[in-house]
């Protein structure tokens, strides 16, 4: 059976799943039962500074869309962090830690961009025994309009500046939680690193308007009217959140720098493909919100037993291993030719690859032959880019067949190299550099 | 139980009237908004699609499908109402199993069509229920049109002809129209007076009146009509019925299923409608399987349809045939009547041969076998009443003969429906061809 303890910055836990800081970490009563469902860890709910209680709107706080069944496919939130007393949090941080040790108890950490809040609040999340902190430097919404939140992680000087302080003034691992609504993950990542910190997790939410109220032109979710953008999450931005984790995996100077996946993991799949693309470990907030905690048996369970049908003995084993073949696009093998192939045993003959060939491609699909409906790929035609796979109903149905070296492309009319060759090597680029 | 449910003879109010009413209800519930987007969802938007070349009127099916999916119901009935004004009716009486979603490539793939029938269903009702006028009749042309029945043939001509401006008038048989919308379907397909409020659905676009009690050959000749309109359109249908001619036929008990089923639509109350104990139905069409399962419903013990050839040859569709058989039905193939056994003028018994196709014929065995019953239900086909047309058309196999536009032999004379040659006795196939006779005689009448 494949081990999948986990040990991220430091921070052990029985498994890599860890509950993303959000409403399902905001209290004991909800940590507990998430631990009793298996989960391996927490980041608890984004503390503010001491001071009254903060507010939150008392509307709305969630928008979503949907597929046609309901399918929740993304969520946003205009909630803020923890609106409970900071004291309250604390003392039950410090009992759930105790109640379960072998799971891991991350704080997540907004105060306000001075060393003096950072300072205070440090030694009193320390006293707790909790394993780490997170600093929230990605919400969107609300709290970046007070200076903090994504005001701070879209300025690498200032991530740089507060993961300093922080890591001058605690023990505890300092994780970076990073922010999406930036240009170049890249950049942030480095200031993180720079000021000392052990890991960054990303990504937070991205900055959206679900949908428009077509009746009142309101748009959702609504607070009386007028709506304000909030934080897009869920299995629509698990795209945009594996390429920036693996930007900063493959990037020279932040590799090696612990990353915790986060960004609409919702299956074991999805958790695995941020592992093997450079997560330690993940963390997951909508598919819980959206199903409740059982679901971490089913992501504990699949890993395993496609760990073990791989002959992956432990999390090393798979973190990390897509790295390498990310890279970019001029190093791609030119040389590397495909054609569209559509089983005729399956074809259910709807047509789409036909149609979406014809109208936005490369008219490279027949719609009859010899006078009958005959969906047939013409070679001469296929530039080989997928787009019929994609919309083929029938999984498997089409499929790319790379050519063999030697065989002649009959699109072209030439034959296909066994060499790798890219595009800085290739006569047409005007920058390319002369072979030797 | 009942008292009278096992009473011998033909006895109204076998079952008690709620029985009788829960046995009515819809045979197909429509579905919710929640439903038909999901369903909505299944459909592939095939290119070229499969379904529109299987529907006689062509409706875009993809089309108003993924209107419905975007929140569009009435864009999506729109885009049923432009080919076939009587979308509502043929979604509910369509053999969809054998036309659009027969093809269907999710049931070529998957065995699970796209429930086309119960979208088109969706958007419609949801058309006619919204009450928003979808279509409107631009300036008179002058022109004025005849047309002859008020069946799903002659209302898709009005309503084309009412599209291009031309005044019509419907001259129709009975003191109401609809046709076999009205007098000929199973009761349970067409709930809550459908047929009627899709007539007046359809008489909304204006220029469309109706004169009642005007039968062709019966005080209007066709000769004035081809005088006094500038055209005339032909959707009688097929009025005459074949009888049984064999001993026995005359009996009391023995009823046209044509009648028999008018009378239950036409019913207040279909607890006063008479039917035997055990009943023998002669036919293999939709109408003997309308007719079976409706004297099921009102209770009726055993019902036996008995047909001459075999299932592969029944009119009746496949899912026709397994609806009788789940409502109790038995269906019995290779019979023929041979006669009725009477006793007191009344239906006793039915005498039948069995039979068997040899050499393509088919031939009685000789061998005979006798079903108890008190009521017959004929239903071996309807003709058409040629000599009311009063003039000499050209007729083939019995039914007018048209040419692809729906024109006859006779000048300015077009016809549609059942009472032509071509096409199958669809609800469908008649709006088909009552609309494309309209684009005929509009062209006609603009040259």
């Amino acid at each position: 059976m494949a081990d999948i303890t986990n040990t991220f910055a430091g921070i052990k836990s029985p498994n890599p799943f860890w509950l993303a800081s959000a409403p399902p970490t905001d209290k004991a009563y909800n940590v507990e039962r998430a631990f009793r469902a298996g989960w391996g860890g927490v980041v608890w709910k984004t503390l503010g500074e001491e001071g009254p209680p903060l507010v939150n709107v008392n509307g709305p706080r969630y928008g979503a869309i949907w597929g046609a069944d309901r399918r929740l496919l993304g969520l946003n939130n205009i909630e803020l962090i923890t609106d409970r007393d900071l004291y309250v949090n604390l003392r039950e941080i410090k009992q759930v830690k105790k109640d379960w040790p072998d799971r891991a108890m991350v704080v997540s950490i907004m105060v306000p961009c001075e060393e003096a809040a950072w300072k205070a609040i440090l030694p009193l999340v320390e006293e707790t025994g909790a394993d780490g902190i997170e600093l929230n430097f990605g919400c969107p919404h609300g709290m970046s309009e007070r200076g903090m939140g994504s005001a701070v992680g879209q300025v690498p000087e200032y991530i740089e500046m507060v993961t300093r302080w922080c890591k001058a003034n605690t023990r505890m691992p300092v994780i970076v939680k990073l922010t999406p609504n930036i240009t170049d993950i890249r950049f942030p990542a480095r200031a993180a690193m720079a000021g000392g910190a052990d890991a960054v997790s990303l990504i937070n939410t991205v900055s959206s308007i679900t949908s428009v109220n077509l009746d009142n032109f309101s748009p959702e979710p609504s607070i009386d009217g007028k709506g304000s953008h909030g934080g897009y999450c869920g299995p629509a931005v698990k795209p945009i959140a594996l390429n920036m984790v693996a930007e900063i995996a493959r990037d020279a100077e932040t590799r090696g720098l612990p990353v915790s996946g986060i960004g609409g993991i919702t299956t074991w799949r999805d958790a695995a493909e941020f592992l093997a693309l450079g997560a330690g470990n993940v963390q997951v907030c909508t598919a819980a919100m959206t199903y409740g905690f059982k679901i971490v048996s089913e992501m504990i369970e699949g890993l395993e037993n496609w760990m073990d049908a791989q002959g992956h003995a432990s999390l090393d084993d798979v973190i990390g291993r897509a790295v390498p073949n990310v890279t970019d696009w001029q190093y791609l093998n030119l040389n590397y030719v495909t054609k569209a192939k559509i089983n005729q045993d399956m074809c259910i003959s709807c047509g789409r690859c036909h149609i979406a060939c014809e109208d936005t491609s490369h008219q490279a699909i027949t719609q009859e032959v010899d006078g009958v409906r005959r969906f047939e790929v013409i070679d001469e035609e296929c530039v080989g880019c997928n787009l019929c796979v994609n919309v083929c109903p029938v999984e498997n149905c089409i499929t790319m067949e790379p050519l063999a070296a030697g065989e002649t492309d009959r699109r072209t009319g030439k034959k296909v190299s066994g060499d790798y060759g890219n595009w800085t090597e290739h006569p047409n680029n005007p920058s390319r550099v002369a072979a030797e | 139980m009942n008292s009278k449910q096992h009473m011998s003879g033909v006895v109204a109010g076998r079952l008690d009237a709620s029985d009788i009413e829960g046995n009515f209800q819809d045979l197909h519930p429509p579905l919710n908004a929640h439903e038909a987007v999901v369903a909505a969802d299944r459909c592939y938007f095939c290119h070229d699609a499969p379904c529109v070349t299987a529907c006689p009127t062509s409706i875009d099916i993809p089309m108003f499908i993924r209107q419905i999916s975007t929140g569009n119901p009435l864009g999506s009935a729109e885009t049923i109402f432009d080919q076939n004004i009587l979308g509502g009716m043929c979604a509910r009486v369509c053999p969809t199993e054998t036309l659009c979603e027969q093809v269907c490539v999710r049931e070529v793939a998957e065995g699970k069509p796209v429930k086309i029938g119960l979208l088109q269903r969706y958007a419609t009702d949801h058309a006619m229920d919204s009450k928003n006028e979808i279509y409107k009749r631009p300036a008179a042309s002058g022109k004025k049109v005849a047309v002859v029945g008020a069946g799903p043939a002659s209302l898709a001509c009005a309503h084309r002809l009412a599209m291009y401006g031309h005044e019509v008038e419907i001259l129709e048989a009975r003191e109401k129209p609809g046709g076999l919308n009205e007098f000929g379907i199973a009761a349970y397909k067409t709930v809550d007076d459908f047929a009627q409020r899709e007539v007046d659905f359809v008489l909304s676009i204006g220029g469309i009146s109706i004169r009642y009690g005007q039968k062709l050959g019966e005080g209007i000749a066709l000769e004035q009509l081809q005088s006094d309109y500038d055209g005339v359109f032909l959707g009688v249908g097929l009025a005459g019925v074949n009888a049984l001619r064999m001993e026995g036929d005359d009996a009391q008990g023995v009823v046209d299923a044509v009648d028999f089923i008018a009378g239950l639509r036409q019913s207040k109350d279909k607890s006063d409608i008479a039917v035997g104990r055990r009943i023998v139905v002669i036919g293999g069409g939709m109408t003997a399987i309308d007719a079976a399962v409706q004297a099921k419903l009102l209770g009726a013990e055993d019902v036996t349809i008995c047909y001459r050839r075999g299932k592969e040859q029944m009119n009746a569709s496949v899912f026709e045939q397994d609806l009788a058989t789940s409502r109790g039905v038995v269906i019995r193939h290779w019979l023929q009547p041979e006669k009725v056994n009477t006793a007191d003028g009344k239906v006793q018994s039915v005498t039948l041969e069995y039979t068997s196709q040899k050499d393509g014929r088919l031939a009685g065995t000789g061998e005979m076998m006798t079903i108890e019953a008190d009521q017959v239900l004929v239903a071996i086909g309807q003709t058409l009443e040629a000599s009311g047309l009063g003039l000499p058309i050209k007729l083939d196999g019995g039914r007018i003969a048209t040419d692809a536009d729906g024109r006859t032999s006779a000048d300015k004379v077009w016809a549609g429906g059942d009472c032509t040659n071509t096409g199958d006795d669809l609800t469908v196939t008649a709006v088909a061809q009552g609309r494309d006779a309209a684009e005929a005689i509009n062209k006609t009448l603009k040259q």
